[in-house]
């Protein structure tokens, strides 16, 4: 379904970018970029991680200021040096992916916070504030107490304060950078009636989504950028997720699910009746040698929650793990890893990875024991291992005391996995390994992850991408509410039937 | 020259240029400036000054690493020097024999870990900002020593301990050596040890090193017990070199020792920096201070000047980074 | 009642112990109760007070200041020698004078913190290293003591005998202490700029996307603060009738104790001018009691350290964290990962 105000092709666009060059600290990120909103249009901006969306968004706001030549205008004003004030003075309005709010501030505060900005000081009038945001939260059918501090509200209300925020003021344009993140299924669905709504009342909403059915669900174009560079401008009429995709990544992909039959073989881990209030209930399940277990559900369905007391760093209240047969009950993840269990973290940026740190010493981290020669750490012993394992699975490197940061996503999350293989572990749990990771280097994780699996690992796949957990596990159990809604069997069923039951 | 700087990066390591610079500018400048300057005398003076601040500094390292502080160290010196006087007194005082030294300078050590394993508990335990938990600490102490001393100072005792203070072997000062070997055991132990790696681990991200089974309390605590350790070790240095205890005797030493850490090239944040370069740091700031010294200036002028050390080095590594950016 | 609680947790617990350790020293002594009393508390804690209002606004906005108590000692100084340079002046002159070289020894901060990026920790212990060793080696350590007639008499705003024949008395420093106070608390929280302090302090990269002047932000902060040091370092000199270099060395770290205590929190965002009050206020009382009981003056520091120690580890600990295996809890891993990256 399209909601476009596709009157008249040749009307005037209301944003209009062109030859945007942006450069940071020798790396091109922006290449000659232009880039065009229609007034009332949802368009949607499409790229792989790091293919320049959200400097686009930044430089459009004035966040950044581009390299000389670049061309801006709104609404018919040529605006050569645009910045933050300019921007929200004509009604450009972003909500950032990591939504740039204020915890310690009042929900109220946070959603009017445009009547605080501004150099020259002024009174503040609270009765004003809160008036403003009330309103605000108003359009949007839902209601918050607008004077308890933000950070008494969970992430999903957050999300709702920073599109409050910017539905405050006279919003023409509004960018959505990752709106669904970190929503549930129903509140997406809530947002984007909000964006069917903003447009029918005038209101352009660029949208930036990596869930490509809302994308082709909520707006009228399409543009992709790849590389810092733009690809093209599409209607979305006509277009499939795997057009997309092809369009990000500049390859095709087609996919067969990989499940094997693996029940014949023992069972390494095994967790029956598992729960812990608030989080799971009546968690029981085998993990086979060899095998990959698909475990997905929606965000609160409890997969996390799971994991993590797999991994020791929480204690069931009730149920028990039994680990090669032999009952275990972990104090804390050193026992887990020294059992054999390995956890890759979902959030690489702060749990997963040291990202300051070296890619050796993020390597060896979980493995210090293993390269000790007496008490100290031995440097050629460290050295040999982490080549051993660079080499293993592929990262590509400069050298072994670069940052981490300095990689990409799939060679970060590469290293990740090579951090819990040096463990030597019997069950590894990937916990949302694409995450953060281009959608042309999902395939060489899974290759990894498949080659493992071949070899003997049992590996706990986590996933709330269906097709990700459907493609590349042997068995998939959908969890809902903490709680086992299904299990299902890739070679006995359909993506769709999946699809239907956790999205349901 | 490239060629020049890669050898001596691979020798020394990157960090050690910035201090190894200004060594040698304070050498060329003071050695043109007086003639006194480049003779033993200074480096004599040197020898034995630098062991307490340098231990300090040690003992304000270790807790930076993990992306904290420990205010209380100069009056956790003073409170384990006063452990030490007290030992010798209640044994006799000027005639106590080295059993009782020993003993004494066994529970000194024992006082300044106790007071780091206070703040390293409270630390690792509530997440408390270790600022905030060292600087109670530090008043606390401030007022439990001036409470048992009354304000007065502790004197008297037994002829060997002056040694420690004033004494050489094979000429070098006894003081320096015991600093020499704490920076060798921090050097190892920082560099080498599962301890030392999970430090670094844990100043730059302590959440990630718990993810990956790093003991991350077990680490905050044993790091400030060492660093009360040193503590202890300079306050006992402190009671040899000056033949008595006070509260208040290196108190401005506490902030000087900070400065010493950021000017080797700590990151303030934790997780990055290194021993040696603190060590020529330190090196350098009392150079600085014999320099002036030798020139007229006083100890408060030199206070200034390392102040102004410190912010030199600081726009330089901006411009540093900002310049390495553009040529990028 | 339960809203204003929960968003006042600190100050309503501080207003609690403060009332019931003087219940306690009611009972306990015959003075502690009475207004001579309660005068001189204030009395003592104004000098204090003007500081800690001052760090506050630095703390909120995020940076940390441990050169302003040694700032204004070299503002005593320069006003001292400015007065009489210009032949006594006055307490209109006399304040113009310190504010404004309280004022610029602040914005010297702000400029190397905002300019070349360093962090306000590094900058400000070497300018307190600066500002110490310039003032001790240009006076030499020598106090001065011939200052203005004005300046050293106390000036008594409001008086009244008691039934014992003794006078109650609130002097200058308290009245400036108030208005110090008022004027802070009308800047952070009903000015738009005080709000974006807050907003720069609670999330830098945010405020930075609403267009909000990083550098501004900086400058009226340590701005403010080294204002404040100025007008608290006049006092200080009034109260103490003489400017000796040294005196107000170390204060600064017994102000940052009693700012925190009040809920100020490093890292910035959070703070209020009530809390960085009372936190003040039970410091001196704790002292002041301690007087009155005959404990010796030399355990009071003892235990205002003890004191302060046990109540930033129970604020900090939350039962579960303490005795893990009562932890039923969710976000609070995220919150940790939150606050280990913001550092």
């Amino acid at each position: 379904m399209s909601t476009a105000t596709d009157e008249g092709a040749n009307a005037r666009p209301l944003l209009s970018l062109r030859g945007i060059n942006m450069t940071f600290g020798g790396v091109r990120a922006l290449k000659n970029v232009s880039f065009e909103v229609m007034p009332g249009e949802v368009h949607c901006l499409a790229g792989e991680n790091g293919s320049g969306k959200s400097t686009l968004i930044k430089v459009i706001s004035g966040v950044y200021t581009p390299a000389a030549g670049a061309e801006i205008v709104f609404d018919g004003e040529s605006i050569p040096h645009m910045t933050p004030g300019m921007a929200q003075a004509r009604g450009i309005q972003i909500i950032w992916q990591d939504l740039a709010l204020f915890p310690e501030m009042s929900v109220a505060e946070n959603i009017a916070f445009q009547t605080l900005s501004g150099a020259r000081p002024r009174p503040v009038n609270y009765a004003t504030i809160r008036s403003v945001a009330e309103e605000a939260l108003a359009r949007l059918g839902v209601s918050l107490d607008v004077d308890r501090p933000l950070k008494d509200y969970a992430i999903a209300q957050r999300q709702i304060v920073a599109i409050a925020r910017a539905l405050v003021g006279e919003a023409r344009v509004v960018f959505m950078d990752e709106p669904t993140a970190s929503l549930t299924q129903s509140e997406t669905d809530h947002l984007l009636a909000i964006v069917r709504n903003l447009s029918a009342s005038g209101v352009a909403v660029v949208f930036v989504s990596h869930r490509l059915a809302e994308v082709l669900e909520i707006s009228s174009r399409i543009t992709v950028l790849r590389d810092g560079a733009l690809v093209g401008v599409y209607p979305v009429e006509g277009m499939t997720q795997s057009k997309i995709t092809e369009l990000m990544t500049g390859r095709t992909f087609d996919q067969n699910t990989r499940a094997r039959d693996v029940s014949g073989s023992s069972v390494v881990l095994s967790a029956s009746n598992l729960s812990r209030p608030g989080e799971f209930s009546d968690i029981s399940f085998d993990l086979h040698r060899g095998e990959t277990l698909g475990i997905t559900g929606l965000l609160g369905s409890g997969r996390t929650e799971l994991a993590l007391t797999l991994f020791g760093m929480r204690r069931p209240a009730s149920g028990t793990v039994t680990l090669s047969g032999r009952p275990v009950r972990f104090a804390s993840n050193r026992e887990a890893i020294a059992a054999g269990v390995a956890y890759l973290s979902e959030d690489r940026l702060s749990l997963g990875l040291n990202q300051p740190q070296s890619i050796a010493d993020n390597l060896v981290m979980a493995s210090l024991n293993r390269i000790l020669s007496g008490r100290l750490i031995s440097t050629e012993k460290k050295r040999s291992l982490v080549s051993r394992w660079i080499a293993d699975l592929g990262v590509k490197i400069g050298r072994q005391d670069d940052a981490i940061s300095t990689l990409s996503g799939g060679n970060q999350q590469r290293v990740a996995i090579a951090k819990w293989l040096a463990t030597d572990p019997k069950v590894l749990i990937l916990d949302s390994p694409t995450v953060g990771v281009d959608v042309g280097a999902r395939a060489g994780i899974f290759e990894i992850v498949a080659r493992l699996a071949e070899a003997g690992l049992s590996i706990i796949l986590i996933s709330d991408e269906v097709p990700e957990v459907y493609f590349n596990a042997d068995r998939v159990i959908h969890m809902e509410k903490g709680r086992i809604a299904g299990v299902y069997d890739p070679r006995a069923s359909t993506l769709k039937d999946l699809e239907a039951s956790v999205y349901a | 020259m490239n060629a020049l700087a890669a050898r001596f990066n691979a020798i020394f390591g990157a960090d050690m240029a910035g201090p190894f610079a200004a060594l040698a500018a304070v050498l060329i400048f003071f050695g043109f400036a007086s003639p006194q300057f480049l003779t033993g005398a200074t480096f004599g003076s040197v020898a034995f000054q630098l062991p307490e601040l340098g231990i300090l500094t040690l003992a304000m390292l270790l807790p930076i690493l993990t992306g904290g502080l420990n205010l209380a160290i100069t009056f956790t010196a003073n409170i384990a020097g006063l452990t030490l006087a007290w030992t010798l007194q209640t044994n006799g005082g000027a005639d106590a024999g080295p059993a009782a030294f020993l003993l004494g300078s066994v529970l000194a050590l024992a006082v300044g870990g106790a007071s780091g394993l206070v703040m390293g508990l409270v630390i690792a335990f509530t997440r408390a900002h270790p600022i905030l938990v060292s600087l109670s600490m530090m008043i606390f102490l401030r007022g439990l020593g001036e409470f048992l001393t009354r304000g007065g100072d502790i004197s008297g005792f037994p002829a060997f301990v002056s040694p420690i203070g004033h004494g050489s072997i094979f000429g070098i000062p006894v003081p320096l050596l015991i600093l020499i070997a704490c920076v060798i055991v921090c050097h190892i132990l920082l560099s080498r040890s599962k301890l030392g790696f999970s430090t670094y681990m844990i100043g730059s991200n302590i959440e990630s090193a718990r993810y990956s089974g790093i003991n991350t309390r077990k680490v905050l605590v044993l790091v400030y017990v060492l660093s009360g350790v040193m503590a202890a070790i300079a306050g006992i240095i402190m009671l040899a070199r000056f033949n008595s205890v006070r509260v208040g005797h290196g108190e401005s030493y506490l902030l000087i020792t900070v400065l010493a850490c950021f000017l080797g090239g700590i990151n303030p944040f934790g997780g990055f920096g290194r021993v040696l370069p603190v060590f020529v740091a330190l090196v350098v700031l009392q150079l600085l201070s014999s320099g002036l010294n030798l020139l007229g200036a006083n100890q408060h002028l030199t206070t200034a000047v390392w102040g102004i050390l410190l912010i030199v080095v600081m726009v330089l590594r901006w411009f540093s980074a900002t310049f390495v950016k553009i040529v990028k | 009642m339960r809203k204003l609680f929960l968003s006042h947790t600190t100050e309503f617990v501080l207003i609690g112990v403060i009332v019931a350790m003087s219940v306690f020293l009611g009972f306990a002594t015959d003075r502690f109760l009475t207004l001579g009393n309660a005068f001189d508390l204030l009395n003592i804690s104004a000098v204090n007070i003007i500081f800690a209002v001052g760090l506050l606004v630095v703390l909120i906005a995020g940076g940390i200041d441990i050169s302003f108590a040694v700032a204004a000692s070299v503002v005593q100084y320069v006003t001292a020698l400015a007065l009489e340079r210009i032949g006594g002046g006055g307490w209109v002159s006399g304040l113009l004078i310190a504010g404004s070289a309280g004022i610029f020894l602040g914005a010297i901060n702000a400029f190397l913190i905002h300019r070349f990026r360093i962090i306000s920790i590094v900058v400000t212990i070497a300018t307190f290293n600066i500002y110490f060793g310039l003032l001790m080696f240009f006076t030499k350590g020598v106090s001065i003591y011939n200052l203005p007639d004005w300046l050293t008499t106390r000036v008594i705003v409001y008086e009244r005998e008691m039934a014992d024949g003794s006078w109650a008395e609130i002097t200058l420093p308290v009245v400036v202490m108030a208005i110090c106070v008022l004027a802070t608390w009308l800047f952070i929280s009903r000015t738009t700029t005080g709000r974006q302090l807050y907003a720069f302090g609670d999330n830098p990269e945010g405020a930075r996307r609403f267009g909000i002047n990083i550098g501004a932000m900086q400058f009226i902060a340590f701005g403010w603060l080294g204002l404040m040091a100025g007008i608290a370092g006049l006092m200080q000199a009034h109260y103490a009738q003489e400017v000796v270099p040294n005196a107000l060395y170390g204060r600064e770290l017994d102000v940052l104790a009693a700012v925190v205590l009040g809920g100020a929190r490093l890292g910035g965002g959070k703070g209020s001018v009530l809390g960085c009050v009372l936190g003040v206020l039970l410091v001196s009382i704790t002292q002041n009691g301690l007087n009155l009981m005959g404990v010796s003056p030399f355990a009071f520091k003892m235990i205002v350290g003890a004191i302060i120690l046990a109540a930033i580890t129970l604020s900090s600990a939350r039962i579960e964290k303490l005795v893990p295996i009562l932890a039923p809890r969710k976000p609070a891993d995220g919150e940790a990962a939150a606050r280990g990256e913001s550092r």
